[in-house]
């Protein structure tokens, strides 16, 4: 069994960090990690001193660079875990495990697809605008934020989209609204096959209902809190209903992160 | 020794377990149940200084499936299968033991009679030692002897030399003190406490019945991280030791712990 495929747990070593907004992004080095990443994929990181990990999408990976191969990750401070992590200086060592969970599926054919992300959580869905694009997908992403301070990445967002909406609930920047306020309008207009969404529950929940009135299939990436991160302690349900129409609850770090967002049982979230 | 409910299904551990793979670990399952079982609501685990908080419920499959798909993974792997069962009856400890039996590649048993709150998940009530030695006694009777059956219990110190020296009489082969500590969420649900907490708790039951029973196998269970913390149980007169939320931190630490060991020379 010595080739086993899957995550590893290294020392990663942060090389870079940024504050943009209200965000801190952290470039870390991480060996084998970015090599077998997927969009959608995310991280475990131990807090100095916490016995639970902290989950991290991944919001860019460099297959080379002055450092050798680079993950970013974009942290919203909430919590001792996040604060701590926003603090960690150039050089600095921290155990992560990745890549974990379900990535997002990608269409076979190169059909239209619509990519909603919100806050720190949009990030996954810049790695896989990437891939989309390279299949010949056409691309159009929302990107929203209670205000600007939280908005991720718009402008490069226009580097992979055809067409980027930028959706603020202040209207700070862009158009004032949330995802669910726009969201049939723009599946509509995009003409979307699929619908990938990352966000909070309401914005994966309004994605999901809009592909399913417009005909599409949606791929929705849910945070359920982490405990391990790593499929070992079943303390991460998330409510689901099978192809056979039965209920059942899977580990989202494992079954997920990324499901079918019409087999989200919502009201469980 | 991996514990019961924190090694997933054993697959999970692969990536993590270095050039060897599973080959020759010795895996607990989480408690598996006759029917399947969904678990409870989340939050089901919750960070506390030194620990966890834990109510996952003990999701499982139900012993069909279990048998139909987790255990010959592992079986084919090399892991040395220890099923942990847990039942809302004497009758479904016996009725899991007896067709646990006749499944090939497992290699013993755990009996899991120390939930820390076994009640609130529909567990047979274990208030009094006579209680788990019992349900012991029922699962020995259909488990062939020349496999071990082990009896976990929780970490009470006031109980433990009882309740050990009782599933002893009943027919336990070894002893695992202990379980998670009785314990609640901030919000007040129950739970169960783990991590290097616990250790200090679970430390000083072995200690006590190592004194009282000394020609029982002990196993010592809580708080188990590293290699320090592991020989403080050795010392303590257990013959081995589980790991189990230290796998949560650190799904390495079991394949780490297993190099260490067997370098000093002692058995896991
Ligand atoms: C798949 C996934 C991807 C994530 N990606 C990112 C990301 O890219 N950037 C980012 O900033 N955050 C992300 N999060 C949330 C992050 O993992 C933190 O756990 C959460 O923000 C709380 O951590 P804390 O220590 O700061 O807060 P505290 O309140 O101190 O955390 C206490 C405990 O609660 C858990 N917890 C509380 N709220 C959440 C939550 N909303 N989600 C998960 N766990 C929670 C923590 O893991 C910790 O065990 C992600 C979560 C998941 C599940
Ligand atoms: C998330 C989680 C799930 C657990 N599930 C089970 C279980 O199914 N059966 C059981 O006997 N013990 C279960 N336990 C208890 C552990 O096996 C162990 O006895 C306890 O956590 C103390 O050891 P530790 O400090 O090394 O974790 C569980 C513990 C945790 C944290
Ligand atoms: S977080 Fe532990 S199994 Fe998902």
């Amino acid at each position: 069994m010595s080739e086993v495929q899957g995550p590893v747990h290294v020392a990663a070593e942060v090389v870079a960090t940024k504050r943009i907004g209200g965000y801190r992004h952290l470039t870390l080095t991480a060996p084998g990690v970015p090599e077998r990443f997927r969009a959608g994929n995310f991280v475990a990181v131990t807090v100095d001193g916490h016995v639970a990990r902290r989950a991290l999408w991944v919001h860019r990976v460099r297959a080379s660079s002055a450092f050798g191969p680079t993950l970013d990750v974009v942290v919203e401070v909430r919590g001792t875990g996040t604060a701590w992590l926003a603090a960690q200086p150039v050089g600095a060592r921290i155990a992560l495990t990745g890549p974990l969970g379900r990535a997002f599926a990608l269409p076979k054919e190169a059909v239209s697809c619509l990519l909603v992300g919100e806050g720190y959580a949009a990030a996954p869905l810049f790695p896989l605008a990437e891939r989309l694009r390279e299949r010949g997908c056409a691309v159009s992403m929302v990107v929203s934020a209670p205000d600007e301070a939280r908005l991720l990445s718009a402008l490069e967002a226009r580097r992979s989209a055809r067409s980027v909406t930028v959706l603020t609930a202040d209207g700070s920047v862009g158009q004032r609204g949330t995802p669910a306020d726009h969201l049939d309008d723009l599946v509509r207009r995009s003409e979307a096959d699929v619908v990938y969404a990352a966000g909070p529950p309401s914005v994966l929940r309004a994605a999901a209902g809009a592909a399913e009135r417009a005909g599409a299939w949606s791929q929705v990436a849910v945070e359920v809190p982490t405990p391990c991160g790593t499929g070992l302690c079943h303390g991460c349900p998330l409510s689901v209903v099978g192809e056979d129409g039965v209920d059942r609850v899977v580990r989202a770090c494992a079954e997920g992160p990324v499901v079918r967002g019409d087999r989200v049982r919502w009201d469980a979230l | 020794m991996v514990a019961a409910g924190c090694g997933g299904t054993g697959r999970e551990l692969a990536a993590y377990s270095g050039p060897d793979g599973l080959d020759g670990l010795d895996f607990v399952t989480r408690s598996i149940t006759l029917d399947a079982r969904m678990g409870g609501p989340g939050p089901r685990v919750e960070e506390v200084p030194g620990g966890l908080v834990n109510a996952v419920g003990l999701p499982n499959p139900g012993l069909e499936h279990f048998l139909a798909t987790e255990l010959p993974w592992l079986v084919r792997a090399g892991v040395r299968v220890v099923v942990s069962i847990a039942g809302s009856t004497m009758g479904e400890y016996a009725d899991l033991a007896r067709r646990l039996s006749r499944a090939p590649g497992v290699a013993g048993l755990e009996v899991n009679v120390g939930a820390p709150d076994e009640v609130g998940v529909g567990l047979f009530e274990v208030r009094e030692p006579y209680h788990s030695a019992s349900v012991i006694a029922a699962v020995r009777r259909e488990f062939p002897a020349d496999r071990p059956v082990l009896a976990k219990l929780r970490p009470d110190v006031s109980r433990i030399v009882e309740g050990a020296r009782s599933c002893h009489e009943a027919g336990a082969t070894a002893v695992v003190i202990g379980n998670a500590v009785p314990a609640a969420f901030p919000d007040g649900r129950s739970g169960g406490l783990s991590g290097p907490a616990i250790a200090p708790v679970a430390l000083r039951c072995v200690a006590e019945a190592h004194r009282a029973l000394p020609d029982l196998p002990l196993i010592g269970c809580g708080g188990v991280h590293d290699l320090r913390s592991a020989n403080a149980y050795l010392d303590a007169g257990a013959t081995s030791v589980q790991v189990g939320t230290a796998l949560l931190h650190d799904p390495t630490t079991v394949a780490r712990l297993r190099a260490d060991l067997s370098r000093s020379h002692q058995e896991m």
